[in-house]
């Protein structure tokens, strides 16, 4: 774990986040956010080098089910939600350039 | 005879004689939602003609009769479980207007028990926070003291159910978020071991740490509640394919013999005097009922509040990943996708939950994985491996379920940190994957606040938890205890 934890760079974090801050938000979270990090320092004081790591508290591997065609959501349900939709499809902002 | 403060097993032998309708048990309890609501504000959305019409179908049908566990029952939920038509809003401002398309596996269950479904509880926004204070609907309050907070962030499902505004209801908790508001209510909690229950159709805020769980008015309904609730469903592979037990069969069975094991990690300075006491008090009633009580050690339990802070984030910067406004909820348009993304979860996400991003986003950040998340994951190892140890030397576990009893709104909401703490008895049952219930154990003694006693239980131990549970409900009456409104 990093010795000083106030590098972090809050900005850069919301940027891969996609979470717009306000400059506001941004200073009260840098703060926060350090001191939670310090409190998790004290995780240092452990050795762990060869201690298996858990990601599931029930091991499980490989879940496998039949391949079988099921009904899905109704697609008027689904699009009901979007913000904005045309012929069975979501509108977003253009992500290519038109070459 | 008031229908409202019922519990499930009394109206269900009172449905199943014909003495009630469903329909009179629903506008009983809608009644009550109409008077005492808008003191305590437990729910965010309720729909009464629907939650008739549910009803007299069950009427119609002749479901009580027909022995359908929870035939006419009315059930709250958690503003977070799908129910197919009704609005699912996690108590955030990016949800506001969505409609849930599908029914999550519990809802099914529900249905098919017969339940009749009522409508959606306040929680803290995407399950984060242990006081409903952080939702964008407005606090709920605590039925024992108005000025107080519910717990969380299962707040409003706690709330309605001490309130009698709900027969039961049903919660999710990922590091306490049923137990700790259940406590603070003085309600009963459980939180199941991971995978007894499918976790299709909640929304996923920590996915190795969730589950779905019930909030009653005694441990009798927990036990049935749970029985319909549990099983194996094909659409979450974490699902465990276990049979379901009848968690009611080993009511009889008492606890002599069973070994009760006290970790000296949870009675330490800084739990209110009144919390140990009371639940000393319950451990010693179990005592006097048989049970053999084991001095233990949890070693690592000072590290679950960090391990907890790391995993729990870095699982829901990545869930909440799919909030962009691009398929539902709000949108806030931007000239490219990304300023798109950014403004919409800017304007949709409250500061907890951004909060939380923000540090999740960091433990899985380039540089810094290795040091926090995949060190925090090796930490849980030894946490987990501490229960395995204890579990060789009791039966069950039994601690305070939070440090203090319910605090006044605005308290701690300042701190992040301190908030945190809250949960710190109440983490490590996650972390470790096994089930734990909570139940009322007494009352603070100057202001008469509910204090909660936390059973512990090994993975899918829940017989053995519900059975200690119930002998020492049944050798004390603060079940029947309730809040003046």
């Amino acid at each position: 774990m990093p010795e000083k934890t106030s590098g972090i760079d809050i900005g850069y974090v919301a940027y891969l986040a996609r979470l717009q801050l306000t400059e506001a938000e941004a200073a009260q979270f840098s703060t926060q956010v350090k001191d939670i990090l310090k409190y998790i320092e004290k995780l240092n004081e452990l050795y762990v080098i060869n201690v298996e790591p858990t990601a599931h508290a029930v091991p499980m591997t490989n879940v496998l089910r039949k391949d079988e065609v099921q009904p899905s959501i109704e697609s008027a349900d689904v699009l009901r939600n979007a913000p904005q939709q045309a012929r069975s499809l979501f509108i977003v902002p253009k992500i290519v350039e038109q070459g | 005879m008031t229908l409202h403060t019922q519990t499930i097993h009394e109206l269900r032998a009172r449905l199943r004689r014909g003495e009630v309708s469903a329909r009179e048990v629903t506008q009983a309890v809608l009644d009550r939602i109409a008077a005492v609501d808008p003191k305590v504000k437990a729910y965010n959305w309720l729909d009464p003609d629907d939650a008739l019409a549910q009803a007299e179908a069950i009427d119609r049908d002749g479901l009580a009769k027909n022995g359908k566990p929870l035939a006419g029952v009315p059930i709250a939920i958690k503003d977070l479980i799908n129910v197919k038509g009704q609005p699912c809003t996690c108590a955030s401002k990016i949800l506001q207007g969505y409609i849930a398309p599908y029914d999550a596996f519990v809802i099914h269950q529900l249905r098919k028990a017969g339940a009749v479904l009522l409508g959606r509880t306040n929680m803290d926004e995407f399950a984060m926070g242990s006081s409903t204070e952080n939702s964008s609907w407005g606090v709920t309050r605590n039925p024992w003291d108005l000025e107080r907070i519910p717990g969380g962030s299962s707040g409003g499902s706690a709330a309605a159910v001490a309130a009698d505004e709900a027969i039961a209801a049903l919660g999710s908790d990922t590091g306490g978020s049923i137990r700790q508001p259940a406590a603070l209510c003085g309600c009963v909690g459980l939180k199941p071991t991971y995978g007894r229950v499918s976790r299709y159709g909640l929304v996923a805020f920590a996915s190795s740490l969730d589950q779905i769980g019930p909030l009653t008015k005694d441990v009798e309904d927990s036990a049935i509640l749970l029985g319909a609730l549990a099983g194996h469903d094909v659409k979450d592979s974490t699902s465990v394919a276990q049979a379901v037990p009848d968690y009611t069969q080993a009511f009889g069975k008492g606890v002599k013999g069973l070994r009760v094991g006290m970790p000296k990690e949870y009675f330490i300075a800084g739990t209110d005097p009144d919390v140990s006491d009371g639940v000393r008090d319950a451990i010693q009633k179990l005592q006097s009922l048989g049970a053999e009580v084991v001095d233990l050690s949890l070693p690592h339990t000072e590290y679950a509040v960090a391990v907890y802070y790391l995993i729990a984030t870095a699982e829901a910067s990545a869930n909440l990943a799919r909030f962009d406004g691009v398929r539902y909820g709000l949108r806030v348009d931007g000239d490219d996708p990304i300023e798109m993304y950014r403004r919409t979860r800017g304007a949709g996400f409250g500061p907890e939950v951004k909060r939380r991003i923000i540090l999740g986003t960091y433990a899985l950040s380039a540089g810094y994985y290795d040091a926090y998340y995949l060190r925090a994951q090796k930490v849980r190892t030894l946490i987990r491996r501490d229960f395995e140890k204890a579990f060789d030397k009791c039966d069950v576990i039994v601690t305070p379920t939070s440090p203090t009893a319910a605090f006044k709104a605005g308290e701690r909401a300042a701190d992040p940190l301190q908030m945190y703490l809250s949960d710190i008895f109440t983490i490590s049952v996650n972390l470790a994957g096994i089930c734990a219930v909570s139940i009322p154990c007494g009352f603070t003694r100057v202001t008469r606040l509910p204090i909660g006693l936390q059973i512990l239980g090994k993975q899918f131990g829940e017989e053995t938890v519900l059975r200690v549970a119930r002998a020492y409900e049944q050798a004390t009456d603060w079940r029947l205890k309730r809040p003046n409104l």
